[in-house]
């Protein structure tokens, strides 16, 4: 039996009201498969911009979805065999990255400042306790995030697909699309 | 304070974003529904990270709290019990 003193009451309604709509929004949700699908774009080969795809991909599998990375011109490095011990960032026309003195741009470009400035940014990760690029490689392909390479800038880079780690799929721009217009989570990186 | 049998405990500290919720997303699946699996954590990020993850993956987030540095989750386990 309801109370009616409760039925009329605007707190009721309005609790009721929040109660419906939220249970609606939820079950619409859970219809929607392309909340569940997040497909990514990996554009960048280098140390820090090899890290956002990687970890987006774990976590995005982690949290249940259906997750692809598309890798496409410099990004196509990070899934070749052995790339992740080879990775480097550089200095060079990144004003945002912090060095250990102020740098005019003619000696960030000099030899040798890659090199010093990709250690110095490993082992800022390493003390900090950041995951390696290949843990987070392995991540990805444990917990079933598709790796895909481009198959136009494979053939443009001059790559084999031998070059590639396991598990790679080739594929274009068409196939991207196909799973894109299917995801509600899409990232160009 | 509010204490939760768990089934099995995972320790994640030390690790960052993301692998507290990688790990923790694999170490579930090794669990039945309605189990509990409660997380140690030390990455201040599973703080919105761990709830939005239980959202998501349907593994209700029964208590979260702060013990001598760490911060500690209990999850149960989603899905139909036995299944």
């Amino acid at each position: 039996m309801l109370n009616e003193a409760i039925v009329e009451s605007p707190s009721f309604a309005e609790a009721d009201v929040r109660r419906i709509v939220r249970e609606e929004i939820e079950r619409a949700a859970r219809q929607d498969r392309a909340a569940s699908k997040a497909c990514i774009i990996a554009s960048k080969g280098t140390l820090d911009w090899a890290y956002p795809p990687f970890i987006l991909g774990a976590a995005a599998a982690a949290a249940g979805m259906d997750t692809s990375i598309f890798f496409t011109f410099y990004g196509l490095n990070l899934i070749t065999k052995g790339y992740s011990k080879r990775i480097q960032v550089s200095p060079t026309g990144n004003p945002a990255m912090p060095m250990p003195v102020p740098m005019a741009d003619l000696f960030a470009g000099l030899p040798g400042m890659k090199t010093v400035a990709t250690s110095m940014m490993k082992s800022k990760f390493k003390n900090r306790g950041v995951v390696s690029i290949q843990e987070l490689i392995d991540a990805c392909r444990e917990s079933g995030v598709r790796l895909i390479a481009c198959e136009m800038t494979v053939a443009v880079f001059g790559f084999r697909h031998s070059d590639f780690i396991e598990g790679v799929e080739f594929a274009g721009a068409g196939a991207y699309l196909s799973e894109a217009r299917r995801a509600h989570v899409t990232l160009f990186i | 304070m509010t204490e939760f049998k768990e089934d099995r405990l995972f320790d994640a500290r030390g690790l960052l974003c993301p692998m507290p919720v990688v790990k923790t997303a694999k170490e579930m699946k090794t669990l039945q529904a309605g189990q509990v699996l409660k997380v140690l954590a030390t990455d201040r990020g599973a703080i919105a990270d761990f709830p939005a993850w239980s959202e998501d993956t349907g593994n209700p987030l029964l208590h979260s709290a702060e013990e001598s540095g760490s911060l500690v989750f209990w999850f149960r386990k989603g899905g139909r019990e036995g299944a």
